[in-house]
C-alpha cells in the first residue's frame, strides 16, 4: 500500500493509492503521523484519487488523523474518493466530520 | 436447496491474507457478471468478517479462517466466513454501529454495520470459546 507525501509550508498531503485494509492501514498511520508531526501543518489532505478499494479500516484512518490534527488545532480534509469508497465513507458520515473538496486546493 | 456450483477456502489468520481473501471470492462469483458496484459491496463485506476473523476471533494468535461461498439457482450468493476463535459474548452489542472494543481509536466499529448494509442478508452466530460464523447473502441482480 504506498503513499506518497507532499509536505508544503501548511499543508500535508497524502496521495494514497491501492487498496486500504486493516492489513495496509497500520503502514499508511505510521508514514502520515511521521509526516504530520515533523511539519505540525494546519490541514491535512488525504487524497483518495488512486485508491482501488477500502474497507472500514480507512474509515478508522480518517477518524484516527481527524483526532490527530483536533489535537494539534489544525484541520483535515479528503479529496478525489472514487464513488464506491465514497460509500464506505457515507457509512460511517464522514462527510459531516470532514470536507470534502472535489479538485486540488493548492493556491 | 441446493447450490449449482460452491467453493471453500481454509488460510491462516494472517492480515496479508485479507486481500486474498475478498479477491478469491469476486473471481469465484466473477461468473454470475456482478456490476462493479456489487463486486465493491461483496469484497467490502468479505473484507470486514475476514477482518474481524483476525483482529477479534483469533486476537490471541494465527487460526484458521474458513469460507465457504454457494451460488444457488437465480444468481443468489451466500458466503459463510468461520473461525473458531474466542466468540462473541454479546452479539447484539458487537452490532451496534460504532461499538468497538478497541481502545487505539483507529478501528471504526463498522464492521457488521457494513456487512448489513452492503449485502442483503446477515446472520451471526456465535459461542464464546468455541468460535463465530458469519454468513452474507446477496443476489445478483445486474448482468455485467
Amino acid at each position: 500500500m504506498p503513499v506518497e507525501i507532499d509536505i508544503d509550508e501548511s499543508y500535508v498531503t497524502a496521495y494514497l493509492s491501492g487498496e486500504i485494509d486493516h492489513h495496509s492501514a497500520g503502514e499508511l498511520r505510521k508514514k502520515i503521523d511521521a509526516a504530520v508531526e515533523m511539519s505540525y501543518p494546519q490541514l491535512l489532505i488525504l487524497d483518495f484519487g488512486a485508491v482501488t478499494f477500502m474497507d472500514s479500516s480507512g474509515i478508522g484512518l480518517v477518524m484516527g488523523r481527524y483526532k490527530l490534527m483536533s489535537d494539534l488545532g489544525g484541520a483535515i480534509t479528503i479529496q478525489n474518493a472514487p464513488k464506491a469508497i465514497g460509500k464506505v465513507m457515507r457509512m460511517a458520515g464522514i462527510e459531516k466530520l470532514v470536507a470534502e473538496r472535489k479538485g486540488n486546493i493548492k493556491a | 436447496m441446493k447450490p449449482i456450483n460452491e467453493m471453500k477456502l481454509s488460510f491462516d489468520s494472517r492480515s496479508c491474507n485479507e486481500g486474498f481473501a475478498r479477491s478469491a471470492v469476486a473471481s469465484f462469483i466473477a461468473v454470475l457478471d456482478p456490476n462493479m458496484e456489487e463486486i465493491s459491496d461483496i469484497k467490502t463485506a468479505v473484507s470486514e468478517a475476514v477482518t474481524n476473523c483476525i483482529v477479534h476471533g483469533y486476537r490471541d494468535g494465527i487460526g484458521i479462517i474458513y469460507i465457504h461461498v454457494k451460488i444457488f439457482e437465480g444468481a443468489k450468493v451466500s458466503i459463510v466466513i468461520k473461525d473458531k476463535g474466542c466468540g462473541i459474548g454479546d452479539i447484539k452489542k458487537a452490532m451496534e454501529p460504532l461499538y468497538t472494543t478497541c481502545e487505539t481509536g483507529e478501528r471504526a466499529g463498522l464492521g457488521f454495520s457494513i456487512m448489513d448494509s452492503f449485502m442483503d442478508k446477515l446472520k451471526v452466530r456465535s459461542k464464546p470459546g468455541k468460535g463465530t460464523s458469519v454468513t452474507l447473502e446477496k443476489s445478483i441482480v445486474s448482468k455485467g
